[in-house]
């Protein structure tokens, strides 16, 4: 199984994400902003980092980019994409998630272990967790405070779609402590905090991040 | 030649947290006349003569869908004399 993962200029967590998908059990391809090609990939991770420095807004320039056009278009027809902290940022800029990320609260960039409990083991990311289960992953960005409107968020409750959640104090001032959500068809997730970086105890606080990676096998044998 | 501004300010129910900072700062410069403070963007954007309505309406295109945030914040166009 081949799952491609995007750099745009200024990504900074491809080779993490590439490397957690390897240990995971897949193939890491790479994909380029600018290439309209998806090199027959039968997923796609969008990375963390500060894609075209975070102009104008996190994610808005990278939304346009001429690989993002392929992406929104597989991702419509169900092609399993994960989005992690800048790659949310785009997900949310490309409207294939609803809500935004907004300053953290408290306007520090935080980066520190944060544990957070998985609200949704069904979706395509997340099979390998049990349902309920408490991580401990990396979380570090500027930008990470999950902001939706009242209507969008009774929504994302009410259908189960908060895949993970802050554990203790609201590190960002996201609403309703979340972490990381899905669309309604389980394949888009887009999340926070880095799981890539949490795939070994030797290099990070735990290897609990690897369920995101795992799960996506999961995911393609059914 | 005119100037077109596009200003982009967060909606109202959106969190706030740099507004919320300089309002803070204000009163510890001795400011006092500050119930609240909203930050926002302000884009001017330059073009040749007389804006057409036809530029105008592709200016509110560009701000709806690169300018501004739909889902988080509001814009205003406007032509600046």
């Amino acid at each position: 199984m081949r799952i491609g993962v995007i750099t745009f200029p200024g990504t900074l967590d491809d080779r993490d994400a590439a490397r957690a998908v390897n240990v995971g059990g897949a193939e890491a391809v790479s994909l380029w902003h600018a290439d309209a090609d998806l090199k027959n990939v039968d997923a796609v991770i969008l990375p963390g980092g500060f894609s075209y420095g975070d102009y104008l807004r996190c994610g808005a320039i990278s939304r346009f980019a001429p690989v993002m056009k392929l992406v929104i278009e597989a991702a419509g027809e169900g092609m399993p994409v994960l989005g992690i902290c800048n790659g949310f940022q785009v997900l949310c800029e490309s409207h294939l998630l609803p809500g935004a990320l907004t300053r953290n609260s408290d306007l520090h960039f935080l980066c520190r272990d944060q544990e957070i409990e998985i609200t949704n083991n069904a979706t395509a990311w997340t099979t390998s967790f049990a349902d309920g289960e408490w991580i401990t992953i990396p979380l570090k960005n500027g930008e990470g405070s999950f902001q939706c409107d009242n209507q969008t968020l009774a929504k994302l409750e009410s259908e189960g779609r908060v895949i993970a959640r802050y554990v203790g104090v609201n590190p960002n001032g996201s609403r309703n402590l979340i972490a990381g959500i899905t669309n309604e068809r389980g394949n888009i997730v887009g999340l926070m905090p880095h799981p890539e970086h949490a795939i070994d105890p030797l290099t990070g606080p735990s290897a609990q991040g690897l369920g995101f990676f795992t799960s996506i096998l999961n995911a393609m044998v059914k | 030649m005119a100037i077109i501004v596009v200003d982009v300010m967060l909606k109202p129910e959106i969190l706030d947290p740099q507004g919320n900072a300089v309002a803070s700062a204000l009163p510890r410069l001795g400011f006092t006349f500050a119930n609240s403070v909203r930050q926002g963007k302000r884009f001017e954007i330059e073009i040749d003569g007389e804006p057409t309505p036809a530029q105008l309406t592709e200016v509110e295109q560009a701000a709806e869908v690169l300018l501004s945030n739909p889902v988080i914040e509001t814009y205003v166009v406007r032509v600046e004399k």
